[in-house]
Parts: structure tokens; sequence; C-alpha cells
């Protein structure tokens, strides 16, 4: 599966605990976000809106961006977060087990003003959304 | 835990930056140097092998809660008002029996490993959470500070004849996309004095009010003051009494 | 040798919340040193959260996320005193961990 063979959708999936401690490397190593969603296999996602990210609008700093995200599609069991002008893309990746909720707050590094797509596996079907953020760049002090 | 408000607090509910300084403050690393304090001050060190839980930051010795939101103020012990980090340092060589050289030999961190005094400022600023700033004002010496502090606030000196009023002497000033309050007036003192010390996100270090004095002085390019004397305290004090009243919030986030 | 790593878990509602914080300079490999070098990459690769030796939450993450992270995440259920344990491995091997019980 992480080989970065397309995903089926009806298709068996590996058990998500046994993707414990591997790094999707190329997917992580993808340039642009299309490749990126690609690695993950989630290349044909259907937009919605009931995966909700919370993020300021405009960040003084895009070395430290605040992001609350959370899926409502039932049978959410992963989420992953792209940022689309970023240098590389995906920037992670969060598996959900065992009453795990998808929901995750986290900041994260961003070196424009960009698209975060939040991207939602739901039994192997996939759902996004994305928000805009603009970063601005700080001054001295403070 | 409160709005954190950034620079200016009136600026601030007008401000494009409102909700990313509360995300940024709600999800701040801070803990991290507080835990680390918390180590600090209990550690035995010294020529006398004391741990610091014995200094008296203004509440009697040992007394945390409340002790950052009282400072700076007058110490009988010491016969000169002190901030913070003065009076650590003041501990660090009476109580633990250290020499001054020793204790101020890495008074400012980095990004990889944080000073004692910035891991101790976290630790105790958080013991003030939620309490309004009460510096001295009623002893001699505190009244005094106060009108030195604010005599160096005005004061033009240095190869460009700066004074901090050059940077915080009007409203609506900015440094690219950071406000640059007008400290002497107390609604804009506030808010600043009210979350310091602070994780600064440019730095990904924790800095303190001995820090932003020192560097206040380097960016108006004038010799840094020595660390825990009399300017630096003299200023604090200034500052804040302008800001007293108000809730402190700290230790917070800084762009 | 890693820095400092702190967690919370608390549980109001039928929900365990947990916050963690962890010392990792998180560095992307285009940042210069004072002498103008660039240094190389380091950062966390995975994170994982078990809730009574269970694993519920799998991380990958890359650089870009911000040097220090800080997560919260959210499981259903999980009762006072219940044990929570979050670790983390990064690109050179490194791991650290930290345990709490739910409070």
């Amino acid at each position: 599966m992480l080989a970065g063979a397309g995903v089926v959708a009806a298709g068996l999936l590996a058990p998500l605990h046994a993707l414990a401690a591997t790094w999707n490397k190329e997917a992580f190593g993808a340039k642009s976000a299309a490749d990126a969603l690609k690695g993950i296999g989630a290349a044909d996602s259907a937009p919605s809106q009931d995966i909700v990210i919370e993020a300021p609008e405009i960040a003084e700093n895009g070395a430290v961006v605040p992001i609350e995200i959370t899926s409502n599609v039932p049978g959410t069991r992963s989420l992953a977060v792209v940022v689309e002008k970023n240098p590389f893309p995906l920037v992670a990746k969060f598996d959900f087990q065992e009453g795990a909720l998808p929901y995750v707050k986290v900041n994260v590094k961003m070196g424009e003003t960009s698209d975060v797509r939040v991207v939602a596996d739901a039994g192997g079907k996939h759902y996004s959304a994305s928000k805009n953020i603009k970063i601005t760049i700080g001054g001295c002090g403070g | 835990m409160g709005l954190a408000l950034g620079a200016s607090g009136l600026l601030a509910q007008k401000s494009p930056y409102a909700d990313y300084q509360r995300m940024t403050a709600e999800n701040a690393p801070v803990e991290l140097y507080e835990i680390q304090g918390e180590e600090a001050w209990k550690k035995r060190a010294g020529p006398k092998n004391v741990s610091l839980e014995q200094c008296d930051l203004g509440q009697g010795p040992g007394v945390l809660k409340g002790a950052y939101a009282g400072l700076p103020r007058y110490f009988a012990d010491a016969d000169r008002v002190m901030d913070l980090e003065a009076r650590l340092l003041h501990c660090m060589t009476t109580l633990q029996g250290r020499s001054r050289e020793e204790a101020t030999k890495r008074v400012f961190g980095n990004a990889d490993l944080a000073s004692e005094m910035e891991v101790l400022s976290a630790y105790i600023a958080r013991q003030s959470n939620g309490m309004p700033l009460k510096p001295g004002t009623s002893h001699p010496k505190e009244k005094a500070a106060y009108a030195l502090g604010q005599k160096l606030f005005y004061h033009r000196a240095g190869p460009w004849d700066f004074s901090c009023t050059s940077c915080h002497g009007e409203e609506g000033k900015r440094i690219r996309m950071s406000e640059l309050p007008p400290l002497a007036k107390p609604e804009y003192a506030r808010p600043v004095m009210a979350t310091w010390p602070a994780y600064r996100v440019s730095t990904s270090s924790f800095v303190t009010l001995q820090w932003r004095m020192n560097d206040c002085y380097r960016q108006m390019r004038m010799p840094e003051p020595n660390f825990g004397s009399e300017v630096p305290a003299a200023l604090l004090t200034f500052l804040t009494v302008n800001a007293a009243g108000e809730t402190y919030r700290g230790p917070a986030i800084k762009r | 040798m890693a820095g400092p790593m702190k967690m919370r878990a608390t549980s109001q509602g039928g929900v365990t919340e947990i916050r963690v914080l962890m010392t990792h300079p998180m560095e992307t490999g285009q940042r210069k040193d004072p002498e103008g070098k660039l240094v190389p990459v380091h950062f966390i690769q995975n994170v994982t959260v078990k809730l009574n030796g269970k694993t519920v939450v799998d991380g990958q993450i890359s650089q870009a996320v911000s040097r220090n992270p800080v997560f919260t995440f959210r499981v259903k259920g999980g009762a006072k005193g219940d044990k929570v344990e979050v670790s983390w491995v990064d690109n050179h091997g490194d791991t650290n961990q930290t345990e709490a019980a739910v409070a």
C-alpha cells in the first residue's frame, strides 16, 4: 500500500496497525501536492464540508502555524495534512484506531501563503477540505 | 488560559493577528521550560550545595505563588530594587555561594538549550498566572527606580541618538508587521508586561525581560546593560508600574 | 539525550484529550547556521500514542511540523488512571517517550 500503488476503494487494505513505525518516504518526498496525495493513495478525493479546519486566516510567522483538524465523515480512520505551496507538501498523516477520534491539533511550518488541505480516509474513500492561510513576516522585537 | 494578546491589547482587538496569537498561545511549547525550571529551582548547586528553594522572591522564603507578579520590588537584604532575574542572581550568590561570574556565564540560551535563568523565569512566572501585576511602589527606592526608569526611557544616546521612545514613543508605529506599543501609556504597557517571559517562535527559544532589555539596547546600538543591574531593574520598574493591575497571563508565546 | 517531553491526558465527557509537548529541532535541511552552512535534516518521523498498551494513533510527520512539536489528540473512552504513552522516532533513529495516567 505504501509503494504508491493506487488504493482501490473496494479492495483489501493492510490493517492500519501494520503501518506502525513506517514512514512514507515517497509521499513525504513528493514536491507537488498532487504527487503527495497520490503517494498516500488519495489522488481522487471528494470535497467534503464534514472536514473542519480551524486555523488563523493570517499568521505572523510561518514557522509556527497552529491548525486544528477534525473529520465528521463517519468511519474516518486517517487524516493527512498537505500544505500546497510548501517545498514538500505532505506535512503529516495520522492513522486512528481503537477509539481514537479523527482529530488532531498541531503546529506546522508554512513557507508562504498557501492552501492547507486536509484529506480524510474513511473506509478507503477519500474526502478533503482546504483553507487558505496567509503568511506575513514579522519584524524585530517582541 | 484566557486571551494572551500580543504586543497591544487595543490593537489586537482590531488586529488581524488576534486569532493567530490566541491559537499559538494555546499551543505553545512553554510548559517544557516550566518543567525544566522546576528542576532548576530544586537542584542543589554552588559551594553551599543548596537549592534555591529558600530564596525569597518577595513573598517570603520559598513562596512562589504571586512572587513574579510582585516584582520588581525593594529588597532590604540587598538594599535595592530587583526584578526577577536580579533577585535570582542574588539568591544564587548568597544562598548557594556561587560567584556572579559563574552564575551569569550563560544567562541567555538558544533554541537547543535554554539557560538556567530562562527556565527558572518560566517556572516562577507560571506561579503568578491569573494574578494582578503589583510591583512595589511605596518604598523610596522603588519610587526612585521608577523615576530612573522613566528617565532612561526617554534618554537619547548612542550613535543613532535613539531612546526607547524612538520605537515605543507613539501610537500606530510598527516594524514590518510587529506593532510597537508606546509603553509609557498604561493601556499599551499592560498587555505587554502581562505576557513576558515568553516562548519566541522566530528563534524557537524562551526569552526573558532581561534579554528584552539587553536586546533593545543592542538594537539601539548602545552597550548592553550588565545583567541584573540597576538599569534594567529601573526600566522594568517603570514598565511594570505602568502596567500595574493587569492580570498576568504568562509565560506566553511571541512571534 | 533527547530534550524533555511532557504529556498530559485528561478525561471529560467520555473523551480523553492527550496533549504532548516534545523537544526536537525539526530541522528542514534548509536552514543555515551562523557560519552559513546548511544544517542537515533532523526531524521526528513517527509519533505513536498508546492507551493501556494499545496503539490508538499512528502519526507520520515531516520536517514541516514546527520545532518543539505540540500535539493534541482525542480518544473516545479512557478512564481516570488509564495509562497513556507517547513515543517518537526521528530520522536518526533516536527515540523518546513519556507516559502519564489519565487525570
